[in-house]
C-alpha cells in the first residue's frame, strides 16, 4: 500500500514538474506539450490509440509466448547435452553481439510488413534473457539434491525432468519477467522500421506531423501496457513457483 | 531387505593434491550402528561420501568394499544434515521420489506406511514449507527407509534440530534402522554415546575404536555410564588437537 502511494506520489510530482517547465518556459506545443494537453489528446484519440495498441499488444504477446517456449526448450537442450552446449553457447552469445536494431530492416524484407516481422523482432530480443536465465538456473541445481538423486540411482533424463527443471523454474520466471519488459521494445522497433499499424507506427506518424501530444499519448499507453504485462507475468510466476 | 553387509574402507584421500585423510582403515560391522566421531575438517564426510559412491572431486587410493563381495551401488541410502526435500513436492511424493527417479512405479501404500511409522500420518499432503524442521527431517528419514536398503549412511542428520527433536529423532532412527549397517558421522559426543554399537574416533592420526557402555543402544541420555562415556569422548576429542 505504501509502495503504491509512493509510486503515485512520484508520478504526480513528475507531472507537476513537467507542466511547470512547459508553462514557465512557454514552450510551443510542437516542441513539448504539457501533460494536460497530452491527456486530453489521449482521451479524444482513444479509439485511434486503442486500435493501434491492440495490434502492438498481439505482436508482443505472440512474441513473448514463442520466445518463452523457444527459450525454455533451448535452455533444456543446453543443460542436457554437453555437445549442444559446446556448439550453441558461443552462438548464443554471438547472437547478442549483433545489434538487433540492425536486423529489423532485413526481417521486414523477409517476413513482410505485417505481424510476423514484429513477432520475430520481439522474439530475438527476449530469446537470450529467457534462455540464459533458465539455463543458468538449470546448471545451479543444489549439490545435495544431485547427490541424493545419484545415491537413489536416478537416470539422467529423470534427474533433469524431476529435479533440475522444477528447481530451475524460478530462474525461468526471472527470465520471463525481463522478457515482459523487453518484448514491447522489440515490437516497437519492428513497427518503426516498417509497419502500417501499431503504437510504434502511430508514434512515428505523429512525430512526423508534429503532433507531439499524440506521440506522448501513444508513448504513455505503451508504457502502461508494458507495466501491466510485467505485473501479469510477475503474478503468474509467483503463483506458479514461489508459493 | 537383503542381509546387511559389513563395510570396509582403507586408504588415503586427497583433493587437488591436498591431503584429506589417511592412510587409515575403517570397519562398520554388519547390521550394527557405528558412529564416526571426530573434529571438523578431519575428512569424516568425505569418507562417508566415498562409501556412498559420491565424491568425484576426491582422489582416493585404497579400497572400499562390502564384506559379501557384492558392489555397494544400489544398496546404500543416505541422509544428510539438510533434509534435501523438494519444496515443490508434498511429503508422500518426496518419499516416493527415488522410485520416480529410477522410472519405477511409486509405491504409495508403502510410502504411507513408512510416513505413519515416523509419526507423520496427518501430514502426507503437506509440502516441506508447511512442516517444522523436526517433521521435515522425519520425512527425510521416511525417504531413507522406504527403499529398504541394507546400508544407511548418516551425515550429521540431526545436528540442525533443537535438543528435544534431536533426542526424539535419535530414538526413532535407532528403532527404525535396527538391523541395517549404519555408519553415522557426527561431531556430537552425546549422540555417539547414545547411539553407537561401535564408536570410532577419527583424528589426523587415523581411526581408533572406543568401546561404548554395555547398555543396549539407544542408551538413556541421562544414564551415568552414558554421561561418563560422553565425557570420555569429549576429552579424547579435545586431546585430538
Amino acid at each position: 500500500m505504501t509502495a503504491t502511494l509512493r509510486i503515485v506520489g512520484v508520478a504526480a510530482l513528475g507531472l507537476l514538474v513537467w507542466q511547470a517547465v512547459v508553462t514557465l518556459a512557454a514552450l510551443p506545443r510542437f516542441i513539448l506539450p504539457g501533460p494536460s494537453l497530452v491527456f486530453s489528446t489521449l482521451w479524444s484519440s482513444r479509439a485511434l490509440i486503442a486500435e493501434h495498441a491492440a495490434v502492438t499488444a498481439i505482436e508482443v504477446l505472440v512474441g513473448l509466448g514463442l520466445g518463452a517456449v523457444l527459450g525454455f526448450l533451448s535452455a533444456i537442450l543446453l543443460a542436457a547435452s554437453p555437445v549442444a552446449r559446446s556448439f550453441l553457447r558461443p552462438m548464443l552469445v554471438f547472437s547478442q553481439a549483433v545489434p538487433v536494431f540492425a536486423l529489423a530492416p532485413i526481417l521486414t524484407l523477409w517476413l513482410g510488413y505485417g505481424l510476423w516481422s514484429k513477432v520475430a523482432m520481439a522474439l530475438l530480443i527476449i530469446y537470450f534473457p529467457v534462455t540464459s536465465a533458465f539455463f543458468d538456473a538449470l546448471m545451479r541445481t543444489p549439490q545435495g539434491w544431485l547427490e541424493l538423486a545419484r545415491v537413489k540411482n536416478a537416470t539422467p533424463g529423470r534427474l533433469l525432468w524431476r529435479i533440475r527443471v522444477p528447481a530451475a523454474l524460478p530462474g525461468f520466471g526471472s527470465g520471463l519477467r525481463l522478457a515482459a519488459v523487453y518484448a514491447p521494445i522489440g515490437a516497437i522497433i519492428g513497427e518503426w522500421v516498417g509497419a502500417s499499424r501499431g503504437l510504434g507506427y502511430l508514434m512515428l506518424l505523429a512525430n512526423g506531423r508534429a503532433k507531439i501530444d499524440l506521440m506522448f499519448a501513444a508513448l504513455i499507453v505503451l508504457a502502461v501496457l508494458t507495466l501491466l504485462l510485467h505485473a501479469a507475468v510477475d503474478a503468474l510466476c509467483r503463483r506458479l513457483w514461489d508459493a | 531387505m537383503n542381509a546387511a553387509p559389513a563395510l570396509h574402507l582403507s586408504g588415503r584421500a586427497t583433493i587437488g593434491g591436498a591431503p584429506i585423510f589417511g592412510p587409515l582403515s575403517l570397519t562398520a560391522r554388519a547390521g550394527k550402528w557405528t558412529c564416526l566421531l571426530g573434529p571438523s575438517g578431519v575428512g569424516k564426510s568425505t569418507l562417508l561420501r566415498l562409501l556412498g559412491g559420491l565424491g568425484d572431486e576426491v582422489v582416493f587410493e585404497g579400497k572400499v568394499a562390502a564384506d559379501d563381495g557384492a558392489p555397494l551401488d544400489g544398496r546404500v541410502a543416505m541422509m544428510a544434515q539438510g533434509d534435501l526435500l523438494m519444496p515443490w513436492l508434498d511429503a508422500i511424493s518426496n518419499v516416493t521420489l527415488g522410485a520416480r527417479l529410477r522410472g519405477q512405479p511409486p509405491q504409495h501404500d508403502r510410502a504411507r506406511a513408512v510416513l505413519e511409522r515416523v509419526g507423520l500420518a496427518g501430514h502426507l499432503a503437506k509440502r516441506p514449507h508447511a512442516l517444522s524442521g523436526g517433521q521435515r527431517q522425519r520425512v527425510a528419514l521416511a525417504r531413507t527407509l522406504v527403499e529398504d536398503r541394507p546400508v544407511v549412511l548418516l551425515d550429521e542428520p540431526f545436528s540442525a534440530l533443537d535438543a528435544r527433536s534431536r533426542a526424539l529423532m535419535q530414538d526413532l532412527a535407532a528403532e527404525l534402522l535396527a538391523g541395517r549397517t549404519v555408519l553415522h558421522v557426527t561431531h556430537d559426543a552425546a549422540e555417539a554415546a547414545r547411539l553407537g554399537h561401535d564408536v570410532l574416533l577419527m583424528t589426523r592420526r587415523g581411526i581408533t575404536s572406543i568401546p561404548p557402555p554395555q547398555a543396549p543402544a539407544p542408551r538413556r541420555f541421562d544414564a551415568p555410564e552414558t554421561l561418563a562415556f560422553q565425557a570420555r569422548l569429549l576429552r579424547l576429542l579435545m586431546e585430538a588437537e
